[in-house]
């Protein structure tokens, strides 16, 4: 990792064409630093990250008063920074009989803040929480009385997970988990803290800072959604091919440890919703014996979406693996231990996360996980059946094969579609699918759990989603439609679709759609606007496409004449 | 290493914690005298010149640094005792 010096080398790079993001630092200790390191992380992420400082230790002016910069400046994010040393000073100081509940101070002030600028502007709040350093004042008797500092501070924080699953849009900033990570010495220093009430190194605030961009680019839609792996090497010990299944290291043999812990955690990874591929040099019978026979190996075929064994070049099967899981590169992670292949796939895959995994495999395990590759912003129903759904697929695409008419093709899927309003259960996966969506999604809008909540409720919008099955399976709920009445016209304000279900005519059941609600309504006009980004070129023509016309900006459809577009599905 | 070697690196390390190429230090040199060398860049400084020389300051030495002589002479001073 880049020391601190060097990172502040991209201050002074070029930032135009970045995407601007909005955000405040806010803390009880000073931040100049934090934020040049914040900005920097920034830029590596391409992020141009408008930052406002917070007066030191000015928190609660900030937030509590209405006229403060603050809200003239209406960040997207505001990162808060507690000060680990006033709150045990006030712990210290307090009452006797206050210390037992000492803790609920400080999540009362979480959740003040957080109400305080909800109120105010639409905003998510990034708490960091505070590493549970233990003062040794009772020693192991600690975790025996409340009224430790010990006790408090492991308290504070599991209360901020709490109040964080109570409250979505407020996220955590886990510092503790760093520091348990990292290792206090990389991450603390003292002297800092004494000369200018700073406490974290500067490596310390590199981490933290990077940790912060990690939360904020989730949240706009950044995220891994696939790990690809090697075998030989990487998922066992040793060359299956030249030293036979029932020498590879896995389970018992050898180092097996190390693989079988990482296949353990790999899988973990697949059930939070992370799709797995193989990518690897074999014979294909060869590379299967293992998963199919060797009693110790934990991830099993079933378990990836894509196998891809051959002899054909690695950044060959990586673009073929992006093809069929319809995924960019940047929304995919490379795992190999060969040096040669990590340098082919990285020249040859732009934007790719090639891992650069240590020489020693019982290292591996530990390296992958103080990376934080998996970065989210949410975790629904829809992520634990991931894998199915794109299992699923891969026998419709067979299916597909058989059939030299589309049409014929979709007629034959018997597709059903639920067209439901925004519920309580599905606020969730419908934030998510604004988030994760980058391809049929005519706006790019991003919506938090807490923004859905407000549309659903608002009187100046109408909505629906869309689920959809089919003869080989539940794709789940799968577009989503928010429109602002704007009389006499509904404006498309989000128009979105999974990925998943391209070219199944979706799009004409869901303009339908729009087309009835306008006319229910009283509306003349739907009117439509594409925002181009690198990845929604596959909706360009859409508008076109559909029978919109254009004033040159906007798109707008008649409804009272225009028809209904033709598709296979039966609405239920 | 003798002061005119530790002060051609110190140098170095200023130019480019500080982005300024134009930076000249002699050991006279004070906070003061150079752009930009505030208590913000103090830290960074230190902790590029401890990087660089791999020694550690105490808390109290970070904060009596007068000028780049004091610097200097406590580098040299370091690095001698490691030698021994």
């Amino acid at each position: 990792m880049m020391d601190y010096n060097q990172l502040l080398g991209n201050l002074t790079k070029d930032f135009s064409g970045l995407a601007r993001v909005k955000i405040a630092v806010l803390g009880e200790i000073p931040t100049q630093h934090m934020v040049k390191a914040t900005r920097s992380w920034g830029y590596e992420a391409g992020l141009d990250l408008d930052i406002f400082e917070g007066a030191f230790d000015k928190i609660d002016q900030e937030i509590l008063d209405s006229s403060s910069v603050l809200y003239q400046f209406k960040p997207e994010f505001v990162f808060i920074f507690p000060s680990l040393d006033k709150w045990k000073e006030r712990f210290y100081s307090c009452a006797l009989s206050d210390k037992a509940g000492f803790s609920d101070r400080f999540l009362e002030q979480v959740r003040m803040f957080y109400e305080a600028l909800s109120k105010r502007m639409p905003v998510k709040l990034v708490m960091a929480n505070m590493p549970g350093f233990d003062d040794r004042v009772f020693g192991n008797y600690a975790n025996k009385t409340r009224l430790s500092w010990l006790y408090q501070v492991r308290r504070i924080n599991v209360g901020l997970m709490e109040l964080s699953q109570q409250i979505p849009d407020l996220f955590i900033n886990d510092i503790a988990a760093l520091n348990e990570t990292r290792g206090s010495k990389e991450l603390w220093d003292v002297r800092n803290d004494i000369n200018i009430h700073m406490p974290y190194s500067l490596d310390g605030i590199s981490v933290i800072a990077r940790n912060a961009v990690d939360i904020i680019q989730a949240s706009r839609g950044h995220f891994k959604k696939c790990l690809i792996l090697d075998l030989d090497n990487t998922l066992w010990g040793g060359v299956v091919a030249d030293e036979g299944l029932e020498n590879i290291q896995i389970g018992g043999l050898g180092i097996g440890k190390a693989f079988s812990d990482l296949q353990r955690w790999v899988k973990q990874l697949k059930e939070r919703g992370i799709l797995l591929a193989v990518c690897s040099k074999n014979d294909l019978p060869v590379a299967e014996e293992p998963f199919l026979k060797h009693p110790d190996m934990i991830l099993r075929k079933e378990d990836f979406v894509v196998f891809m064994v051959n002899w054909d070049a690695k950044p060959d099967n990586i673009h073929l693996i992006a093809q069929k899981l319809n995924i960019g590169f940047d929304a995919m992670v490379f795992v190999d231990d060969s040096t040669f292949e990590r340098q082919l796939v990285k020249s040859h895959c732009p934007g790719l996360t090639v891992v650069d995994m240590p020489e020693d495999p019982s290292e591996y395990l530990g390296f992958l996980q103080g990376l934080n590759l998996f970065e989210t912003s949410s975790y629904v129903q829809e992520d634990r059946d991931r894998t199915q759904q794109y299992q699923e697929e891969s026998s419709r695409q067979q299916a597909r094969s058989l059939f030299i008419n589309q049409d014929d093709f979709l007629q034959n899927l018997s597709m059903r579609a639920v067209i439901g309003t925004l519920d309580t259960f599905v606020v969730p996966r419908a934030a998510q699918l604004t988030q994760r969506s980058n391809q049929f999604n005519l706006r790019t809008v991003r919506y938090s759990i807490q923004d859905i909540q407000r549309l659903k409720d608002s009187e100046d919008h109408l909505h629906f989603t869309v689920s959809l099955k089919d003869k080989f399976g539940d794709y789940g709920l799968i577009g989503l439609v928010i429109l602002k009445k704007m009389h006499p016209a509904l404006f498309i304000d989000t128009w979105i679709m999974s990925c998943r279900v391209f070219q199944r005519n979706v799009e004409h059941l869901m303009l339908n759609e729009m087309a009835n609600l306008a006319r229910q309504n009283g509306f003349d006009l739907l009117v439509g606007e594409y925002c181009p980004t690198p990845k929604n070129g596959i909706v360009k023509g859409l508008y076109q496409q559909t029978g919109f016309v254009t004033d040159g900006s906007q798109w707008m459809l008649n409804v009272s004449s225009c028809k209904p577009l033709n598709h296979y599905i039966t609405v239920v | 290493m003798d002061q005119i070697e530790i002060l051609k690196k110190l140098n170095g390390i200023f130019n480019q914690v500080l982005h300024d190429p134009a930076i000249v230090l002699k050991s006279e040199t004070t906070a003061s005298d150079v752009e930009g060398w505030d208590s913000l860049t103090h830290v960074q400084l230190i902790f590029a010149i401890e990087k660089e020389f791999k020694i550690r300051f105490s808390a109290l030495e970070i904060q009596q640094f007068a000028n780049v002589g004091d610097i200097c002479q406590k580098i040299q001073e370091r690095q001698g005792s490691r030698a021994c």
